[in-house]
């Protein structure tokens, strides 16, 4: 970063001599819409199409196939209607905090990606505070959220709204918790950093550490899935009860706003479970040229986050919706207590072993492995039991 | 200890349950789907594949058109309008109009039911959609048209009889077993 302002301040683009905190801005916005309106405005779209094909496949059927090949403009085409319908705001809105709440969760969405570890070099702002400035903004959307459910006037909004707000600040504690073995473990809070302390192979992985942050990575998981308001902790908008929850009154663009940060939100589980336990972009050293090195761990990394991003839309097709006495009884009863016992259990654990324990890391990677291999053994039974035609092809 | 042991056998219950309902999900994802590619990636067509009593767009079939008006008074939501006229010179009656408001039908089959000669009919059309309200109201008279009159005996019009025929199948379709024969007052 600073380099590259050094270079175009030196390259005469901007005249002789600018201020150069002029131009450290212009590069900052600049580089922050094409990170927003390259990457993440697309992925919103695209993930939106693919989960409804995965959600199809799992429920027999073939999903949208007629936009484009496959279908894939489908996320083109809704966004485009999302944006030519009328934007309306209710007689008896509270109309300017109406009009704000879809933008603060945007921004609850867009603000983890300037700490976003894509590559070794490729990071928008290394901050030494990062992975507690990701969990920090993506509450934001509570703001929202609850702003958009008390502005709209309408019961079921507030409703959905409370609710969320509800979900969203006793989840944030076993996910707040869930982090600190792996802060106790690197001793620092940087994306980059965090990354760097782990290897680029499996019994590396801090998922692997030791059993403790195994059960941690899950909760983490399990937790961000219910702050972004996925099934099976969908109650701020469940469709049954809700209308649509906080978005009920919404249309047009500030309804896509709503929708867009929920699927994006999707990446950035993703990316906070691949930074603290999947290894993030970890590649091993095949080259020694620095722009194949980072595609390379670019790929690694995308490849680790929609891997998650998949695995969460098969739990929402698979798992119902919980009640809300059951959503509470599973956070406050199960997942607090458990990660308190993870964060003594990993401090424990690095006083005994500060540099780690090499053999724990090669006995979970295996016990993993059976489990997958066990996973898969029941699928087959499952697929043997039906006698239905099994058929890998993604293409119908 | 009961406590404690509980609370371990839920999380086991959850983890296990999950795992299960995980594995039985992904051996569906692995499936052909079910899905039939409707309308254009099919062998046949849908409508060449439905029963012959199927309800779809009604139809009529003028040349054996009573001008009884059973249709008319049979229909619950008055979408059949009929104007029917004794000619003055040759004592007959004249179809003036014969219109069917096909986005009123509500395709309950009382119509036909009534019709004495099967001439008023279901089809396995069932692809309504239009531009316009206008363009759903279906207009069988062009030009005014003598009624059907029944003969004594079988039909002796070649161009007729064929059509009759499949106008009486259509009402025995109807016929309950053992019960009367619905509009069955008139011999074929």
């Amino acid at each position: 970063m600073q380099t590259l302002i050094q270079n175009l301040i030196a390259s005469g683009l901007f005249g002789k001599n600018p201020p150069s905190e002029l131009v450290a801005a212009i590069v900052v916005f600049v580089m922050s819409a094409l990170v927003f309106v390259a990457v993440a405005l697309p992925f919103a779209g695209i993930v939106t199409w693919v989960e409804r094909r995965v959600w199809a496949r799992i429920q027999s059927r073939v999903g949208p196939n007629r936009v484009g090949p496959q279908g894939f403009l489908q996320w083109l085409a809704d966004g485009v209607k999302v944006v030519c319908k009328e934007d309306i705001v209710p007689d008896d809105a509270d109309a300017r905090l109406f009009k704000l709440a879809p933008y603060l969760v945007m921004l609850a969405f867009i603000l983890p990606w300037a700490v976003m570890p894509f590559s070794s070099s490729l990071i928008l702002a290394d901050m030494n505070v990062g992975i507690l400035y990701m969990t920090a903004v993506t509450a934001l959307t509570v703001v929202g959220v609850l702003m958009a459910g008390w502005a709209s006037n309408n019961k079921w909004s507030l409703i959905g709204g409370v609710r969320s707000a509800a979900q969203i600040v006793s989840y944030e504690i076993p996910a707040g918790l869930s982090i600190f073995p792996v802060v106790l473990m690197t001793g620092t809070l940087s994306m980059q950093g965090i990354i760097r302390a782990q290897g680029w192979a499996p019994q590396h992985w801090f998922l692997f550490a030791n059993p403790f942050t195994f059960v941690a990575a899950n909760i983490l998981y399990m937790s961000s899935l219910a702050e972004a308001n996925r099934t099976p902790f969908d109650l701020p908008e469940a469709e049954s009860e809700l209308v649509a929850g906080f978005a009920t009154e919404y249309s047009g663009w500030r309804y896509g706003c709503f929708s867009m940060a929920e699927w994006g939100n999707l990446f950035v589980i993703g990316a906070i479970i691949t930074t603290l336990f999947l290894g993030g972009w970890q590649f091993p050293h095949v080259t020694n040229n620095v722009v194949a090195m980072n595609v390379l761990e670019v790929i690694a990394f995308l490849v680790k986050v929609l891997f998650l991003v998949f695995v969460s839309m098969w739990i929402r097709a698979t798992l119902p919706r919980v009640r809300i006495d059951q959503l509470m009884t599973a956070c406050w009863k199960y997942f607090v207590p458990i990660s308190f016992v993870d964060m003594i259990g990993t401090a424990v654990w690095v006083t005994i072993w500060p540099e780690g324990n090499a053999a724990m890391g090669y006995i979970m990677f295996a016990g993993a492995i059976v489990l997958g291999a066990i996973f898969i053994q029941r699928v087959i039974y499952y697929l043997r039991r039906s006698r239905m035609e099994v058929y890998f092809n993604p293409t119908i | 200890m009961i406590a404690v042991s509980e609370y371990v056998h839920n999380i086991k219950d959850t983890v296990s349950t999950i795992f299960e309902g995980m594995a039985v999900t992904a051996s569906h994802f692995m499936r052909k789907p079910y899905t039939v590619q409707y309308p254009d990636r099919m062998p046949v067509r849908v409508q060449d594949t439905l029963p012959f009593r199927y309800r779809g767009i009604l139809e009529v079939d003028l040349e054996i058109c009573t001008g009884c008006l059973a249709c008319e008074r049979a229909c619950p939501i008055d979408c059949i309008v009929i104007v029917a006229d004794k000619d003055q010179q040759t004592r007959q009656l004249l179809l003036s109009q014969f219109d069917i408001d096909i986005a009123k039908c509500m395709y309950c089959g009382l119509c036909s039911e009534a019709c004495p000669t099967g001439s008023i009919h279901h089809t396995t059309e069932f692809e309504g959609a239009d531009y316009s309200l206008e363009s759903l109201i279906r207009r069988f008279v062009q030009d005014p048209v003598m009624a059907y009159k029944a003969k004594k005996g079988p039909e002796t019009d070649p161009r007729i009889a064929p059509i009759l025929n499949r106008g009486m199948a259509y009402l025995d379709q109807w016929a309950q077993p053992g019960g009367e024969k619905p509009g069955g007052e008139e011999p074929a």
